[in-house]
């Protein structure tokens, strides 16, 4: 690890000073501490938030409000979350571990990069890391690698599970900085790689997190989360959906269908919903919609599988959220 | 070493901060320039482990676990893999289950810790070290002071409810030597007693 200089901010004002001088931002550690050791994060200045007040649970009527530093495993066990956001306790809950979901924060959530092992290997060519070097995924080790939403300057993963939950619920990042305040959907805020794939996000120099907003609904009462790895806990998905739907009167009214493990950002399948909403639901719905789960799928020579695995998956999800009938 | 009087500790935080020292200058600051404070002067730290105060200065990059295992000389909490992935250094902060390596010292002014070593009362076993004595929960023990630690953690949030429930609330903890069934069977036990 690189020496820096440590800073722990009493206020927000002085957090968004530090950060505005260059500081990197600290809460849970569980990334930024394990990239600052294989020396792929080198900042000069490390500046703990987690003093700030940013631990607020808020349901209110229409939206859940929920504070950049409350704890994965807070937000997993509160019980408005649990019975009108299940997808979000459930995406949070087969997440890393208790112990890691104990410190991790979910603005920090939002915010992790990837597990890509080239991008850990700062020996490795990775454009994501050293732009310019290449992406030594492309024709290397790629299984665990993106299908889906990839440029042919970088192909890893997004790693969190929160996310897809958030993308498919049309959730909000809330941004604060010395300039004011921005409301950002997930969905814009996580970047595609394309040419520049070291731009991660649309977080700007010295901007906070300061919380998330989720709109609920009859949907997000009747939502659920799946994800299908290597070995059943503590392991990052191979595929995963987010499934949330509003059923009335043996109608579906709104559809909401994100897929994650695939795509270099969460992933959203607005073709899916759309070929959901206004028909019954059943099995043949379900197979027919999940059919186009991987459309514009670019499989690389190591993850071939993720293609039929996705599908199959929103299928799954779809006929435990919706009804196997 | 000495084992924490608040005086060791200040001489053993010395003695390792002039070796931290030595090392960053050999390494010769290698591409981060003027950003060095922190490593020179060292950042003080106090908080309480096993209820015994402890007051150091540390390193920034110092993690709370090698705070545990190489200021204050508590080596039975393990260092694994030392990214989060195998739970050998698991120990309560503020009474919560978290993995000392990925966490850094200087974060936790004023916190309170428990580690294994500080599970026993009075010379008495806690009901859970017990229970993995008599359930044969260990082979090699690597892994035992992170299993025994987030098993205390995973009792206390009431994870317990079947075999099942609590493989699943256990898994951020690794055993190499495979000893899964008996350290179930040992969480298991403890719960019923607590
Ligand atoms: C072994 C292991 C397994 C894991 N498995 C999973 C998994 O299965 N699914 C999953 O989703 N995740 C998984 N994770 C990732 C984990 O969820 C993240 O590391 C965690 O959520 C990051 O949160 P943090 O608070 O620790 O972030 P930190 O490490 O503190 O910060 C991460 C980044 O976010 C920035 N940041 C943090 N807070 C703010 C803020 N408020 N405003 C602006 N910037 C901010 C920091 O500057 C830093 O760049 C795993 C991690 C490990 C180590
Ligand atoms: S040493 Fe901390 S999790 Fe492995
Ligand atoms: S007993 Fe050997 S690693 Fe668990």
């Amino acid at each position: 690890m690189y020496p820096f200089t440590f800073i722990k901010a009493p206020t927000e004002s002085a957090a968004l000073a530090a950060g505005a001088q260059g500081g990197k931002y600290i809460a849970g550690g569980t990334t930024l501490v394990d990239l600052m050791r294989e020396t792929v994060e080198r900042p000069g200045k490390v500046v703990d938030i987690t003093a700030l007040p940013y631990r607020e649970i808020e349901s209110g009527p229409s939206a859940l409000r929920v504070g950049a530093l409350v704890r994965m495993a807070d937000l997993a066990a509160h019980p408005v979350v649990r019975s009108r956001f299940p997808v979000i306790s459930q995406a949070l809950e087969l997440s890393a571990s208790a112990q890691l979901r104990n410190m991790a924060t979910i603005g920090g959530n939002i915010m992790q990069r990837p597990r890509c092992l080239y991008f850990r290997d700062v020996t490795a060519a990775c454009n994501r890391r050293a732009p310019g070097t290449g992406c030594a995924a492309i024709g290397g080790e790629n299984r665990g690698h993106a299908v889906l939403g990839t440029s042919d300057q970088c192909v890893a993963t997004h790693p969190s599970d929160l996310a897809v939950a958030l993308v498919a619920l049309d959730a909000v990042v809330l941004l604060r900085s010395r300039d004011g305040d921005r409301r950002i959907p997930v969905a814009e805020f996580i970047r595609r790689p394309g040419t520049t794939p070291d731009k991660e996000h649309d977080l700007r120099p010295g901007e906070l997190i300061v919380g998330i907003e989720v709109p609920g609904g009859a949907h997000t009462a009747r939502s659920g989360y799946l994800k299908v790895r290597d070995r059943q806990s503590y392991e990052f998905a191979l595929a995963s959906a987010a499934v949330a739907l509003d059923i009335r009167d043996g109608v579906i009214r709104d559809a909401r269908v994100a897929v994650g493990g695939v795509a270099t950002v969460p992933w959203r399948l607005s073709d899916v919903e759309r070929l959901l909403i206004g028909k019954a639901p059943g099995a043949e719905l379900w197979a027919a919609a999940s059919a186009h789960a991987a459309d514009g799928a670019k499989p690389l020579h190591g993850n071939g599988f993720k293609v039929e695995l996705a599908k199959r998956t929103v299928e799954r999800q779809l006929a435990s959220i919706g009804g196997a009938a | 070493m000495a084992q924490g009087t608040p005086e060791s500790d200040r001489s053993l935080t010395l003695t390792r901060r002039q070796f931290v020292g030595a090392v960053t200058t050999t390494a010769g600051l290698a591409t981060t320039g003027g950003s060095a404070s922190a490593t020179e002067d060292g950042v003080p730290v106090s908080l309480t482990v096993n209820g015994k105060h402890h007051a150091v200065v540390v390193d920034a990059r110092t993690s709370l676990l090698d705070l545990l295992r190489e200021d204050l000389q508590l080596t039975g909490t393990h260092k694994g893999c030392d990214q989060g992935a195998c739970g050998a250094c698991t120990v309560l902060l503020d009474g919560r289950r978290i993995n000392s390596c990925l966490t850094l010292a200087v974060m936790h002014d004023g916190a309170e810790l428990t580690t294994i070593e500080g599970l026993a009362e009075g010379g008495e076993l806690h009901p859970l070290q017990r229970a993995f004595i008599d359930t044969d929960a260990f082979q090699c023990g690597y892994c035992t002071a992170g299993q025994i630690m987030s098993g205390v953690g995973c009792i206390r949030e009431g994870h317990c409810g079947s075999g099942t429930e609590i493989r699943e609330w256990m898994s951020g903890n690794i055993c190499r030597c495979g000893a899964y069934q008996n350290i179930v069977a040992a969480v298991q036990q403890a719960a019923k007693e607590s």
